[in-house]
């Protein structure tokens, strides 16, 4: 059958079905189960009302629950058989098997440094252009511009971005941006400049944030206000002030390493294999996609920002800068961990772009790609559903964090 | 905000011009795709896009009319002349200077008269018009022309023609595309309708566990889809769907329905109750208020989440290559095609930009038109 035949006899089934399920499970339900009539007309119609929610919900429950329940305590279970031996019961073999894989490592370090460094920039540049487009006169279109590569997909964002790190041999011209800016280089003042001051600055930056950061929620673990809840919040707070500490520890690593680094310039560079700059060139991809979504959410907390704390501040004499980091972004601070888990659940879950640009070649190794290539390459489904429990292990305290603070919400 | 009591901000060109900037830099990639697929092979090697745009000097090669050719060679004054155009035509580019060999491509500039030896000379104008004369009859091939020439800007539509239109081609996009769409269409629709009722029930319902419920939900909205894949298909296989288009609609329908009911029920809860009371106070049934007040009043966040639906389905690659693309390949999907193109055709940055501009498109057009519901539902769906 023509499968756009198919489509449209599918969506007139699906929706059919639906409508149809519905309308005739209510009929069935006042007419025929409980009639709202005879003797026991009252206690007819409350008793159709009890069940009544669960007509509506009844759909979406089961597919909930096959889709994704179900496959959670599935994978869970197939992380502990092995298949070849006949789905024994291995206990935990497999995750054994993954521990002794280098490869695995690799992935996990890597999603560390997606971690840190994704969310930390894509949520950054999002704030900053946040804060200026909302004051200037065609502010909405430049953030349009900015906001669309959120349609483009990770792999066309992939394609997109082979061709700026793309490599030509020495003598014919370049056509990667990448290369044709670097080849630009030569060594000199502004070579030192461009490449070694202002990254150093950046970084310094980067590292001055971070630890401002992290001290500020140590005193505020340290001191006594915080009550209200003492075990989440004290593990929530420790899990970030470590991940400070990484970042922090990496930042002087960095601005240490970029005095003493011996650039090869004048030689066009194949980008995608060089270790460490491979994967951060891969994350900039993602910042490039992830910021237009922060700088939307990030624009909408800004404009509710009472305008009265801003007008006072300014009556105050504070200068546009102590506007905005005492001012707004204490205020928005919710929003701002909002943005940062939603992006870091997108980073946790990165497969298309590292399987479409180096497919995890050249150290650039995550867990998705990892867990895809041992599932469907491999064909290795204990190691494989080992990996994918690391990743919902990873998600989980995001997932625990919503679920709370919805409850908080509902209450 | 920082124009109260009449106090203009000094800055404000200086951020006229870092936005500017801002936005240039995020431009800056998807135009080079852009522009790219409308060259040719050739113009892509030889220079930088960013290149194209502009009038560019380049060294070619050029070469004249072969003099064996058929009334190619004329005899005018007592000399045997070959004439024409070395671009075939005028006004395709500019040449500054020009040699005859390939160790000297600079010797003569525009309108000088090159002497080629044996009695044989040639004399070639900026627009490309050249005269090559000589005192005995002429042989061979043409005479080689290395010229540095400016040239302006040229596109063609031929990739784009070659990928889409070209039966011949088995790597043309058509085929993706039509079964991207035939993946998308139903996969954003089935779920809206059964989201949208359980999202009725969570908002507007009194029943026990309905916080349970919500919070079951915004739980699900975060579990990896990764860990879906091997069970589900297992499940699959082992119900008879397989894969294929109906178990990739599955699939998707199942993966989107969490936050196809989040935002739905969020939007819901924020619906007046006086109406809906009053409509329960008239005699309405809870399914008559549904589709007669509830589904027409929510269609802002019904777009929503089609809009996010569709984006994600249509840009979507792991649950295509898992539920949906069998080994005979028939059933490929846009990113999957240009991921194999990227792999089978990594150089040939024609095909491949034009690939995936193909792709892009679509979702490009649908992002900018609807983009009031997208920016709404991401702040509604973004869990607070």
């Amino acid at each position: 059958m023509n499968p756009a035949l198919q489509g449209l006899i599918t969506v007139l089934i699906g929706v059919g079905g639906c409508i149809g399920y519905f309308y005739f499970s209510n009929q069935f339900l006042d007419r025929v189960l409980f009639p709202a009539k005879g003797v026991n007309a009252g206690r007819n119609i409350n008793r159709a009302n009890m069940v009544r929610p669960w007509l509506f919900l009844f759909p979406a429950m089961f597919a909930l629950g096959l889709y994704l329940v179900y496959p959670v305590f599935a994978t869970m279970w197939y992380s502990l058989i092995d298949r070849d031996k006949g789905n024994a019961f291995v206990g935990l073999a497999n995750y054994a098997q993954m521990v002794d894989d280098p490869k695995f490592w690799e992935a996990v370090k890597n999603n560390l440094l997606w971690l840190i460094i994704v969310p930390a920039f894509s949520t950054a540049f999002g704030l900053l252009a946040a804060q200026l487009t909302d004051r200037i006169r065609w502010g909405n279109f430049a953030k349009s511009l900015i906001f669309m590569p959120m349609a483009i997909s990770f792999v066309g964002a992939a394609v997109i971005f082979k061709l700026i790190y793309d490599t030509r041999p020495v003598d014919s011209s370049q056509i990667g941006v990448l290369n044709a800016v670097w080849l630009q280089f030569n060594g000199g003042t502004g070579s030192f400049l461009i490449l070694r001051l202002i990254p150093a600055a950046l970084i310094a930056c980067f590292g001055a944030a971070v630890a401002y950061v992290g001290y500020n929620l140590t005193r505020r673990m340290t001191g006594a206000g915080s009550a209200k809840t003492p075990i989440l919040g004290a593990i929530g707070a420790a899990g970030l002030v470590a991940l400070c500490a990484v970042a922090l520890f990496m930042a002087v690593r960095a601005f240490i390493g970029i005095f003493g680094f011996a650039f090869p310039y004048g030689e066009p560079q194949t980008w995608l294999t060089i270790p460490i700059w491979n994967s951060i060139l891969l994350m900039i991809v993602l910042i490039w996609i992830q910021t237009g979504f922060a700088m939307v959410i990030l624009s909408a907390a800004l404009r509710g920002v009472p305008e009265e704390t801003i007008e006072a501040a300014i009556v105050d004499g504070a200068n546009p800068f102590q506007v905005f980091f005492k001012i707004k972004m204490p205020q928005i601070a919710g929003t701002i961990v909002v943005v940062w888990t939603t992006i870091t659940l997108t980073v946790l879950k990165v497969f298309d772009i590292v399987f479409a640009m180096t497919n995890g070649q050249w150290q650039t190794q995550v867990l998705a790609n990892y867990m895809f290539e041992q599932l469907f390459r491999a064909n290795d489904w204990g190691v494989g559903s080992a990996a994918a429990i690391v990743i919902m292990l990873m998600v989980s305290p995001i997932l625990v964090w919503n679920v709370w603070n919805v409850r908080k919400e509902m209450r | 905000m920082d124009n109260i009591a009449g106090k203009k901000s000094g800055l404000s060109w200086a951020v006229n011009i870092s936005v500017a900037l801002l936005v240039m830099l995020w431009l800056f990639p998807t135009a080079g795709l852009f522009v790219s697929s409308f060259r040719t092979a050739d113009q892509i090697s030889s220079n930088g896009w960013w290149q194209s745009l502009f009038v560019s000097e380049q060294n070619v090669v050029l070469r004249t009319t072969d003099p064996d050719d058929d009334g190619a060679q004329v005899l005018e004054d007592g000399r045997y002349t070959v004439s024409g155009n070395l671009y075939g035509e005028a006004g395709k580019a500019t040449i500054d200077v020009w040699g005859t060999s390939s160790r000297a491509i600079d010797s003569y500039v525009a309108g000088e008269t090159a002497d080629l030896g044996d009695g044989e000379t040639i004399t070639v104008q900026a627009n490309g018009d050249y005269v090559w004369t000589g005192s005995t009859e002429m042989t061979g091939r043409g005479q080689r022309v290395f010229a540095t020439a400016q040239t302006p800007p040229e596109f063609t539509l031929d990739n784009y023609h070659t990928m889409l239109f070209d039966p011949d081609n088995i790597e043309g996009m058509a085929k993706a595309f039509f079964n991207t769409l035939t993946v998308t269409i139903p996969a954003t629709i089935i779920p809206i309708v059964i989201a949208a009722f359980a999202a009725y029930a969570l908002a507007w319902m009194d029943f026990p566990g309905r916080a349970i419920l919500v919070a079951v939900v915004v739980g699900l909205l975060v579990v990896p889809l990764q860990l879906a894949l091997i069970p589900l298909l297992r499940l699959h296989l082992g119900i008879g769907i397989g894969k294929g288009y109906l178990g990739v609609w599955l699939a998707h329908t199942g993966f989107g329905l969490p936050l196809a009911i989040y935002l739905l029920r969020n939007y819901m809860v924020g619906l007046p109750r006086d109406i809906i009371e009053n409509a329960k106070v008239d005699g309405a049934t809870d399914f008559q208020i549904f589709t007669k007040i509830i589904l027409p009043l929510s269609f802002p966040a019904l777009a929503s989440f089609a809009i996010f639906q569709f984006l994600w389905t249509w840009n979507d690659l792991l649950v295509a290559k898992v539920f949906l693309i069998d080994s005979t390949g028939q059933t490929t999907v846009m990113t999957n095609q240009i991921v194999e193109l990227l792999g089978t055709k990594g150089g040939n940055w024609e095909i491949l930009a034009t690939a995936a501009f193909v792709s892009i498109a679509v979702p490009l057009a649908v992002f900018f038109m609807m983009q009031k519901y997208l920016v709404r539902g991401l702040l509604a769906g973004s869990v607070k």
